[in-house]
């Protein structure tokens, strides 16, 4: 034994230490990796020797080789070996490693239980420390579980030492075991005045870590944090509370006002600056939260502004970048107080750090107002001359677009400056941020109608120097800009000087290099462009020459598009060949084309608002459901009053609906309504629209003399050669305003004018509500976005992504509710969600809206066929005759019933689509070709998707009904963001088509209703599923008041709105009129998701017939299976094979005999019924994939041969794979 | 809560690493070379703070470093943490790696990266401060020491002779960070 340790001792003289390991990496620099191979090697022999100090040396090594990249996993029984030796030195070299490389899935953790147990209860203080600090950073819920008793004893240790480590970690302990936080919290709480002030600061530590995430529960201690923070002298404990404050005050305003002065006070005293910058960042939090009620605490945003203003002008940046920070989120509440620091903040724009100068420009966003935006604009776009570095470059790119289009260019008083500063824009080298400007230019040219004739010619001259934009590879992000350019000058040719030159410039072949999106824009507006070319030719015979050349250039350029190897340019481009082919034929002919052309066309834009659609709320009392009107026979006469149907959604219906609603308003009425509106708007300098229909009742030729005349300020010169210089504004802006001011002083002696004076100045006059006496360059009206009438604007429908419920709604859930009850004396109830009874309620309404969408096709024809002539109304010109000849030219087709399908494809997908809507600039009810022009990369598409699909399963439904029925579940599918799966089956299936699948299926039924649901995951959230059941009126009597219950389980619970006893049912919004069906959405939380479980609930609902109504019940039995817990996830083959790899997951396999359908249909159904998504697919094998809501990965391997089709699945859950499996057999049992 | 501390060289190597929170080693390699490329563009004399490396983290987090001579001390941390704290926080550590190296330069680091973490440990713990008062520090670390040595040390003595040895062909080790003449720059934070 002796030998063997001598033996032992000269062995490693001759090992290496750690020392002579760093030394030979450096020595071996061009051979590093091969080295430090060798030596790992040796480390390996070492570790098989007995001698722990050789081991410990060994492990000490590997700590370093973990630093410099090399997994050292293979070793972990050798660190618990080392951890477990009795001698300090080893133990803390063994700790070390293993809290470098230990974590939650290092297997060996579960044997280092007890020896942590017995370090921890060491006589020896720094064996305790060692192991409180190592565990600290590898504790795995069971360790937690396992110690946290013994964790909890050594907070009341003799030793501050050992007290303040325990302390600490209890938070990691709370992480990983809740259940622990409940039995320990009275104790951390009696820390919180240990004698000894780490002890305490730890304590603090703790509780604003765990206060931060959940602070409603934590209200309570404010007194004794409130005792702390004027007791204590730590500056460390004092930031520490400061900040706990912070996060308090939103939640107790009465805190705030407490908090006021002695924070006051601190900021008065201290000399630290880190203290002091806490200070500042409360008290404005505190402000923040008062900033409704108190009117009085001027004095305190003065004094921290000034505070701040110290730190922004110090010399050290750390300093100027905090208080800008800070500056910030004043800016908010108090935008005041901040904007007289602008002379501070635009220096800090020209600082060296690039940190401090993006601080500046977030505040910049809230310091400009009309008089100054000008200035503020132009300095940035110095800036951007000078910015290095494309980032920083892009940056100040979006913030100029951002301040300039913010609160719908509030501040804006010229467009005209706007549009040439954007074009200005187009020339920066390499941005990313092409679309934007694009996206800019396309919005200002659409709303801002006065400005369409200078956008137009900006345009032009864009187009004609496209090669500038496009000649460097590098741009690439900018040529996006030609897009807007391209369908400005199309869309608004009318008022291009030199169409021709135009069109030759879009034509030009180089075009061709351009990505294809941009292409098939210049193509279609290309032939826009070639109509107003004839119109302006026509009927002159010496130009009629022209024309004819126009139609040649057009013949001769197009066929190069014709090539493009991008399907949208090429069809789009075929297509309109062979109209101009046709078109020459006419002209040649001398028959004059171009009214036909020019209506190809025709019609207005609007832009609709993203929400419109769902913002339209339903009159009391109306019941979009039932015929207002019986439907005549004949589809061939005009019924107004089919216009508020349905439709009445979308733009151009909207904006006539209130003539068929209110048909027995007579004339005398309108007229005077009108009258009062006349006067509003006119006394209303800048007057922006809130109601779409005043605008349309212009285009009705109801109020022609109201037409905005557009007095342009001669001295801008309209067409500016060459690139504009958005300089000239800013002096001209100047040059007006002066004139303004001269022009008031006059006409404050004067009496007031008669109001036909011209626009712009009467409007500078009465203007004495807009802001600083600055009226705009021209009478602009900025066109709103079409919002339904009476849409409520405060609707909060913004699933926000920033909530600070969900950034909480981290792991501490359940922390939460354990942490409740020591404090139970402040709360009696648990955080509520506040938006999520909203959702409850909103959402069955989204669905009726796109149930509306799809009324009967045979009455869709009709109306469709209505909307166009409507069109033509508009534009007064059109004559009966001409109609029916147009529609030939255009093949529009649309009076052939035999395609109900597609002309419903045509009108409905915008309606049906709207939210998506708001990312094109703008969306029009016109024929569908029109509207691929305008935004083809939403609406079309999707219609296109899913028009083949449609077909294909309606042809094997045969009644009209149920055709319809499947298409409302398709749409219910797009809408609401499901899509992927009903795509996922299409890309899998290509051989046969599939039989029609629902998931819908039977809930219950009786003689008057019947219901189907559908259970899915909540995407968004953890613990909820959706539950969206069609009722269907069975019987020919109203169905109302219908009331939807159910049981709550201890898994599961409805979620009911606020307020509501826990076994109160939900009323379903909605009545049903016989034979009609409809969807509510329902939403249920949920805990464990691992076993199926199903739940009894009843449906209460009146039938009411003529003379009476009967109460009548349905009872049914909703069935949670595994299967609605998982959400469709796509997964890439990579991550998915590491996933496997991974060895987290559990296997077991499935074997179904007798399975004789087509692989592809087999998976589909997979993946249609299951939730899943197909990763890879090779022969008769393929991979799958899907994801619990609460985040458990679930995979398949599918294979079959001779009917038998195996399944092998792994998951980290295997209770919920097993019943999976069960529900995915039992799905193939039952076909 | 500190999310990471990472301490690398002017050339990106790092020197000591301790990561809070479980990350892969390719990942961890990532974030030091992402960490590097962020902080080493930055001058001197522009401030500490950055925000948002992509692998660390997210909005909630922020980079707040310092730079001494060839090294660069960067702490990772959220929204808890006040930043001119962790300035100071970073500064502690240096004085105290300095009173226990004796005037500190890179090689003390480079050689002796497992004392490092041993000190480091006495001022964060699991990612929460522990200790702020560097008397305490130093006085926990000394007194472990002492206890290592007692032990017989771990480099005992036959280990350290081959090693004097092997030691005899090198370049003279340049002392070349001595940080206590370095003048910091935060400015007036009363002693914690």
């Amino acid at each position: 034994m002796a030998l063997k340790i001598v033996k032992g001792s000269i062995d490693r003289m001759f090992d290496k230490n750690l020392q002579d390991l760093v030394r030979g990496i450096r020595n071996h620099k061009e051979d590093e990796a091969k080295y430090i191979s060798t030596c790992i090697d040796e480390i390996k022999q070492e570790l098989k020797q007995d001698n722990i100090a050789v081991k410990a040396n060994a492990v000490c090594k590997l700590t370093y080789l973990q630093m410099l990249g090399y997994d050292v996993s293979w070793a972990a029984f050798n660190i618990v070996e080392v951890m477990s030796s009795s001698k300090f030195t080893y133990k803390r070299i063994g700790y070390l490693a293993a809290s470098q490389c230990f974590h939650e899935s290092t297997d060996v953790i579960m044997l280092t239980t007890n020896q942590i147990r017995k370090d921890l209860s060491s006589p020896n203080q720094y064996d305790t420390g060692v192991a409180l600090t190592g565990l600290s950073c590898f504790v795995t819920p069971d360790l937690a579980r396992d110690l946290a008793n013994d964790i909890m004893t050594l907070m009341s240790h003799t030793k501050p030492y050992i007290r303040k480590k325990a302390v600490l970690i209890m938070y990691k302990v709370f992480l990983k075991y809740p259940e622990s936080l409940r039995p320990a919290f009275p104790r951390l709480k009696e820390k919180l005045e240990d004698p000894d002030p780490g002890v305490q600061s730890a304590a603090v530590n703790v509780i604003c870590e765990l206060a931060r995430r959940n602070p409603k529960n934590y209200l309570s201690l404010a007194p004794l944090f409130f005792k702390l923070m004027t007791s204590s002298t730590n500056n460390w404990v004092l930031i520490k509370i400061i900040k706990l404050f912070g996060a308090l005050t939103p939640l107790e305003p009465r805190l705030g006002k407490k908090l006021i002065e002695p924070l006051t006070n601190l900021i008065h005293s201290t000399s630290a600056m880190s203290l002091l910058y806490e200070c500042v960042n409360t008290v404005i939090a505190v402000l923040i939260s008062l900033s409704s009620g108190m009117p009085n605490h001027s004095a305190s945003i003065q004094l921290c502004v000034q505070k701040l203003r110290i730190l922004i002008e110090d010399s050290d940046q750390n300093l100027k970048y905090l208080g800008l920070l800070a500056m910030s989120k004043i800016l908010k509440t108090h935008p005041k107080s901040v904007q007289s620091h602008k002379d501070l903040i635009l220096q800090c724009l020209d600082d060296k750090d690039e940190s401090i100068r993006l601080r500046a420009l977030d505040l910049l966003y809230g310091m400009v107002s009309k008089k100054n935006l000008m200035e503020i604009v132009k300095k940035l776009m110095l800036h951007v001359d000078k910015a290095e570095g494309t980032t920083y470059r892009d940056e100040l790119l979006t913030k100029i677009i951002d301040i300039c289009s913010q609160s719908n260019y509030q501040y804006i008083t010229n467009f005209e400056w706007y549009i040439s500063i954007l074009v200005e824009l187009t020339r920066l080298e390499g941005t990313r941020h092409g679309h934007l400007i694009a996206s800019q230019m396309l919005d200002v040219a659409i709303r801002v109608k006065a400005i369409r004739a200078f956008a137009v010619a900006q345009m032009a001259t864009l187009l004609d120097n496209a090669h500038l934009l496009t000649g460097n590879t590098q741009r690439n992000g900018i040529c996006e800009v030609l897009y807007a350019a391209a369908w400005i000058c199309g869309e608004f040719s009318e008022h291009l000087e030199e169409p021709m030159v135009t069109l030759e410039a879009m034509l030009r072949p180089k075009v061709a290099t351009l990505p294809g999106h941009i292409q098939a824009v210049y193509v279609q507006n290309a032939a826009k462009l070639f109509a107003t070319v004839l119109r302006g030719h026509e009927g002159v015979p010496a130009d009629s020459m022209v024309a004819q050349e126009t139609s040649q250039l057009l013949i001769d350029r197009l066929p190069l598009f014709v090539q493009s190897s991008n399907l949208e340019v090429q069809e789009r481009a075929s297509c309109i060949l062979q109209l101009v082919k046709y078109i020459q034929k006419l002209q040649q002919k001398d028959v004059e084309v171009a009214e036909e052309v020019t209506a190809l066309f025709a019609g207005e834009l609007n832009p609709v608002a993203p929400k419109a659609q769902k913002k339209v709320p339903v009159p009391e009392g109306l019941d979009l459901d039932v015929w207002i009107n019986e439907p005549p026979s004949g589809s061939e006469s005009e019924d107004e009053g089919r216009k508020s149907k349905g439709k009445a959604v979308f733009a151009k219906e909207e904006s006539r609906h209130t003539k068929p609603r209110y048909t027995e308003v007579d004339e005398k009425e309108l007229a005077k309504r009108r009258e009062v509106r006349k006067a509003e708007q006119a006394n209303n300098p800048f007057y922006i629209k809130a109601s779409p229909s005043s605008q349309k009742v212009y285009q009705d030729g109801v109020g022609v003399e109201h037409i905005p005349v557009v007095q342009i300020d001669l001295s801008v010169p309209l067409k500016v050669p060459g690139m504009p210089m958005s300089d000239q504004y800013v002096k001209l802006e100047e040059e007006r305003r002066e004139r303004n001011k001269a022009d008031k002083k006059k006409k404050k002696d004067k009496k007031k004018r008669e109001k036909g004076e011209k626009g712009r100045r009467r409007r500078g006059d009465s203007g004495p509500e807009s802001e600083e006496d600055i009226t705009p360059a021209h009478m602009v009206d900025i066109v709103t976005e079409e919002m339904p009438e009476n849409a409520l604007p405060s609707d909060d429908d913004d699933k926000d992504p920033n909530d600070p419920h969900k950034a909480l709604n981290i792991d501490l859930d359940n922390l939460l509710a354990a942490s409740r009850r020591p404090l139970a004396d402040s709360e009696k109830k648990l955080p509520v969600r506040s938006h999520r009874p909203d959702e409850v309620l909103k959402s069955p309404m989204e669905d009726r809206q796109v149930v509306e969408v799809v009324p009967e096709p045979k009455k869709k024809t009709g109306k469709e066929k209505k909307e166009k002539k409507d069109r033509k109304k508009s534009k007064e010109k059109k004559k009966k005759h001409k109609q029916e000849e147009e529609e030939d030219l255009m093949g529009a087709g649309s009076e052939e019933p035999v395609q109900p399908e597609e002309t419903k494809e045509v009108a409905a997908p915008p309606p049906a689509s709207t939210p998506e809507a708001a990312a094109a600039p703008a969306s029009t009810p016109r024929t569908a070709s029109g509207m691929a022009a305008v935004a083809p990369d939403s609406e079309p598409e999707e219609a296109k998707d899913t028009e083949p699909e449609e077909t294909k399963s309606s042809t094997h439904k045969k009644k009209k009904q149920k055709k319809e029925k499947k298409k409302k579940k398709h749409h219910h599918n797009h809408s609401d963001g499901a899509g992927d799966e009903s795509v996922q089956n299409g890309t899998v299936e290509e051989e046969e088509p599939l039989p029609p699948m629902s998931n819908y299926a039977l809930l219950a039924e009786n003689s008057y209703i019947k219901m189907v649901c559908d259970i899915q995951g909540n995407l968004q959230d953890g613990s909820q599923v959706v539950v969206s059941v069609i009722f269907e009126n069975k019987c020919d009597s109203f169905i109302k008041s219908m009331e939807f219950n159910v049981l709550d389980s201890l898994n599961s619970k409805l979620q009911r709105p606020d307020g509501a006893g826990p076994h109160d049912g939900l009323i379903v919004p909605f009545q049903l009129p016989p034979g009609i069906s409809n969807e509510a959405r329902f939403i249920f939380s949920v805990q464990n998701i691992v076993m199926p479980q199903k739940l009894k609930g009843t449906l209460t609902f009146i039938v009411k017939t003529d003379d009476s109504s009967t109460h009548e019940k349905l009872d049914f039995k909703l069935h949670f299976t595994c299967t609605s817990y998982l959400i469709t996830t796509p997964c890439y083959s990579d991550a998915y094979s590491k996933l496997l790899e991974s060895g987290d997951l559990k296997g077991c396999s499935l074997k179904l005999e007798g399975v004789n359908q087509p692989f592809h249909h087999l998976l589909a159904r997979i993946c249609f019924h299951h939730h899943f998504s197909v990763v890879e697919r090779i022969d008769s094998c393929a991979s799958m994939y899907s994801r619990s809501i609460q985040g458990h990965h679930m995979c398949l391997l599918v294979k079959t041969a001779d009917q038998t089709v195996s399944i092998d699945a792994k998951c980290d859950e295997p209770g919920l794979l097993g019943n999976v499996l069960d529900e995915i057999k039992l799905t193939f049992s039952q076909c | 809560m500190i999310k990471a501390i990472l301490i690398f060289n002017n050339h990106g190597k790092p020197r000591l690493i301790r990561f809070y929170e479980y990350f892969a080693e390719d990942v961890q390699q990532q974030i030091i070379r992402e960490t590097f490329h962020l902080v080493s563009k930055r001058d001197d004399n522009v401030c500490n703070f950055l925000e948002g490396g992509s692998l660390i983290g997210g909005s909630d987090y922020k980079l707040i470093y310092r730079h001494y001579a060839t090294l660069y001390f960067v702490f990772c941390v959220d929204s808890s943490e006040s930043e001119l704290g962790i300035l100071d926080l970073i500064q502690v550590f240096v004085e105290t790696l300095d009173k226990c190296f004796e005037n500190v330069c890179e090689l003390d680091l480079i050689f002796h990266m497992d004392k490092v973490h041993f000190i480091l440990q006495e001022v964060v713990m699991g990612g929460m401060v522990l200790e702020t008062n560097m008397n305490e520090i130093v006085g926990q670390v000394e007194l472990q020491n002492r206890m290592e040595k007692s032990e017989g040390g771990f480099s005992a003595a036959p280990a350290r002779a081959v090693s004097a040895v092997k030691n005899i062909n090198l370049p003279e080790m340049p002392r070349n960070i001595n940080i206590g003449d370095i003048n910091i720059k935060v400015p007036s934070l009363s002693p914690f």
